[in-house]
């Protein structure tokens, strides 16, 4: 329990407090491996049901945000100032048709959402909402929300191809070029911090930042978050960086062709990427939980919704990159300033704490 | 020099070219304009524009109705853009019959095209900036400005598109004091409003990237094609029918003509920044001088213009627009022919969008500004 919480242990920490207390009563009545196991499967399906509720918000939030910045209202007709809009976009989008396309690839184009979704929410179990809380804490955590991120552009991909659509097909194009490309920088600027921090757990990393937060040691931290938010923009495939679905260009990109819950799925993942990038975003650069007086999960929340802000922010303001422009700022801009951001943190870390890590 | 009758032909590799057919549905091809695009990778290599998905005869039909009946269709054409089509049809009918139009509607003919050049061109770079990627923000600010000019085109004449205030003998109903005292408050703030427009866009890294040195006409080839309006003044010609063939009372105003060396996107976008900055000045002019008096003039009750023909030619914000009338001495004109510039502007479309990317060929399209009702009439 962190000291900075004086908040009774049951408001600091309730999933520790409830789930210690339900495997208490299991562990009495049931031989070991099944209490853990009843009580993992409890851990992915509340994480499933926190994803889609979170999701749910931020869709409110954008529509709303974007409204107010270009002068509009925004939804504002179902449930108190339209919070329940993505509810009933849902609800709508349930009971659409499922059309596969005449002359699709069936079984690629069926199986396209899921590989697109499921990465997206398994990045979420390794988020550490606070000290210990988190579905998985894994020693390399970093190394694998980087290679989940990666997997997405699989999905889109075979969305784009399986489409028989040449719309979707240039958006899955799109995809994988604007994906290779920006993998590196964010990998590069993610290790920033696993230098700092001397390990790639993610809970290490944020333990590591109880003195001072990453972003703002100078000269890289700045530098390196900027870096991260901007190729984590383009790797969940938000605006300025949106090709794939590149609305004025390509009609809808790669998921031009799908209708009802497949295409629900494929922006439940973008919006559930887009929350990751900026949970990932604040354990990496923000000191993730750590925070005074609230509890260390809603630290977690509110900057990881912040850094989702900015996103939003940027969406509503800038235009669209050009796919060469974009290539370009990839590898002859992000690219070079990560690698020198990555000297020069590992040469400070070494005259600071005498060796590289 | 050189104009090639069509690019499409001209591509003889095949295989590894992709055929993208961009309209007429299409969420930036401004309404259900079609080019049919071939792409090598990204990169457009052919170009084909298909036009005529709203045409509705209007140069027919308008032959079979009465001079006051044919307003209406002016409306329709440029529907982005009614006052100012209204007027050249205005003149040409006013010329055919030899009608003299009183000073006061004059002064509000000039009031009234100049806030239509100023809703236009709102249009034309909100949506340019919305083709170009950004997420309907400029649209939104710049519709709403426009939002205010319709608001006054519904005080003055009830309807908001299709005006039909700008008639033959001067305009429909005279301009109301609260009317003026609205057009008053909306230029006092029309400076800010297009400052804050090019706050978004003007000197954004990224519009700039999308925009400068993109979509060149050069100045012959715009002449060649017989370009008109901003997208000929960006490329260095400063021809503008107020100023080279000044009709109603554009004479007695001062206002520049801008244009900008470069011919790309950016400044046909800088153009239209600056006409809406000199429609200010000129809306400060006109409403100062505005006299009083009758807006009306004597027009006979039953419109039987003499036998002849007649031509009337005006600035529209897509460029000169003209109406070719001729009377047979019915009541009817025996021919009704629109000099529509969305159309002949077009017409350069694919020189300008073959060698850039696919991406390129919506902001292109964007830059130049069209209308489809009056490209199809």
């Amino acid at each position: 329990m962190p000291s900075s919480c004086f908040l009774p242990a049951f408001i600091c920490d309730p999933f520790a407090y409830v789930g210690g207390g339900l495997h208490g009563a299991l562990g009495s009545n049931l031989a070991e491996p099944l209490p853990t196991l009843i009580l993992s499967v409890a851990a992915v399906a509340m994480l499933t049901t926190i994803i889609a509720v979170v999701v749910m918000s931020q869709v409110w939030t954008e529509r709303r945000v974007v409204a107010m910045m270009q002068g509009r209202i925004g939804p504002n007709r179902v449930g108190p100032s339209g919070i329940l809009q993505p509810v009933a976009d849902a609800v709508k989008l349930l009971m659409k048709e499922d059309i596969v396309p005449f002359g699709a690839d069936r079984a690629i184009f069926l199986i396209a959402p899921l590989i697109v979704l499921v990465p997206s929410l398994a990045v979420w179990s390794l988020v550490p909402w606070g000290p210990g809380l988190g579905v998985a804490d894994i020693d390399v955590g970093i190394l694998l929300v980087l290679g989940l991120g990666a997997f997405t552009t699989l999905g889109i991909l075979m969305a784009g191809w399986a489409s028989s659509n040449k719309y979707a097909l240039l958006g899955g194009m799109r995809v994988a070029a604007q994906l290779i490309s920006y993998e590196i920088p964010l990998v590069l600027s993610a290790m920033v911090p696993v230098l700092w921090a001397g390990t790639m757990s993610l809970q290490g990393i944020v333990e590591a930042q109880r003195g001072i937060w990453n972003i703002a040691i100078l000269p890289v931290g700045p530098v390196a978050f900027l870096l991260f938010l901007t190729a984590g923009i383009a790797e969940v495939n938000r605006s300025p960086f949106d090709l794939a679905e590149a609305e004025s260009e390509i009609i809808a990109g790669f998921h031009t062709e799908y209708s009802g819950m497949r295409f629900a799925l494929f922006f439940l993942a973008e919006y559930a990427n887009s929350f990751a990038v900026g949970a990932i975003a604040s354990v990496l650069f923000l000191g993730g939980w750590l925070g005074p007086i609230l509890p260390p999960y809603v630290w977690m929340f509110v900057k990881a919704y912040g850094v989702f802000l900015i996103l939003i922010w940027v969406r509503s303001t800038l235009p669209r990159l050009r796919y060469d422009q974009l290539m370009q700022f990839a590898w002859k801009v992000a690219l070079p300033i990560s690698l020198a951001t990555l000297v020069i943190t590992a040469a400070l870390v070494s005259l600071t704490q005498g060796s590289v890590a | 020099m050189e104009i090639p009758v069509s690019t499409q032909e001209e591509v003889v590799r095949e295989g590894d070219l992709l055929t993208i057919n961009m309209g007429p549905q299409h969420p930036s091809t401004h309404g259900v304009f079609r080019m049919v695009l071939t792409l090598d990778g990204e990169t457009v290599v052919g170009c084909r524009p298909v036009m005529g998905y709203l045409h509705r005869s209007v140069e027919k039909l308008a032959e079979e109705r009465t001079y006051l009946q044919d307003i209406i269709f002016t409306d329709r054409l440029d529907y982005l853009a009614p006052m100012t089509t209204n007027l050249p049809f205005a003149m040409a009918t006013e010329q055919l019959g030899g009608i003299e139009v009183p000073e006061r509607a004059e002064y509000i003919r000039v009031i009234m095209c100049e806030l239509q050049r100023f809703a236009s061109h709102c249009v034309a770079i909100g949506t340019f900036a919305s083709d170009a990627g950004a997420f309907f923000t400029p649209m939104m600010y710049t519709f709403r400005e426009r939002e205010r000019i319709l608001d006054v085109y519904e005080q003055a004449c009830g309807a908001r598109m299709t005006v039909s205030y700008i008639r033959y003998g001067g305009v429909a109903r005279d301009l109301t004091d609260e009317s003026v005292t609205t057009i008053r408050d909306f230029v006092a703030e029309m400076d800010r409003n297009i400052d804050e427009f090019e706050g978004m866009m003007t000197r954004n890294e990224i519009f700039r990237a999308r925009t400068v040195g993109m979509g060149v006409l050069a100045p012959d080839t715009a002449v060649a094609y017989s370009i008109t309006g901003p997208m000929l003044r960006a490329s260095g010609i400063p021809y503008d029918i107020r100023r080279a063939e000044p009709y109603s009372v554009y004479d007695r105003f001062q206002f520049d003509i801008p244009t900008r060396e470069g011919g790309d996107c950016y400044d046909r976008y800088m153009v239209r920044v600056g006409e809406m900055r000199q429609s200010k000045r000129i809306l400060e002019q006109a409403l100062k001088d505005l006299p009083d008096g009758p807006v009306v003039g004597k027009i006979p009750k039953v419109f039987r213009p003499a036998k002849g023909y007649s031509y009337a030619r005006t600035e529209s914000p897509k460029g000169e627009i003209g109406f070719y009338l001729v009377s047979e001495g019915r009541p009817e004109p025996y021919r009704f022919h629109i000099r529509a510039p969305s159309f002949i502007n077009l017409g350069v479309l694919s020189q300008l969008v073959v060698g850039n990317k696919v991406a390129d060929a919506v902001v292109i399209l964007g830059s130049i500004d069209i209308v489809m009702g009056e490209v199809d009439r």
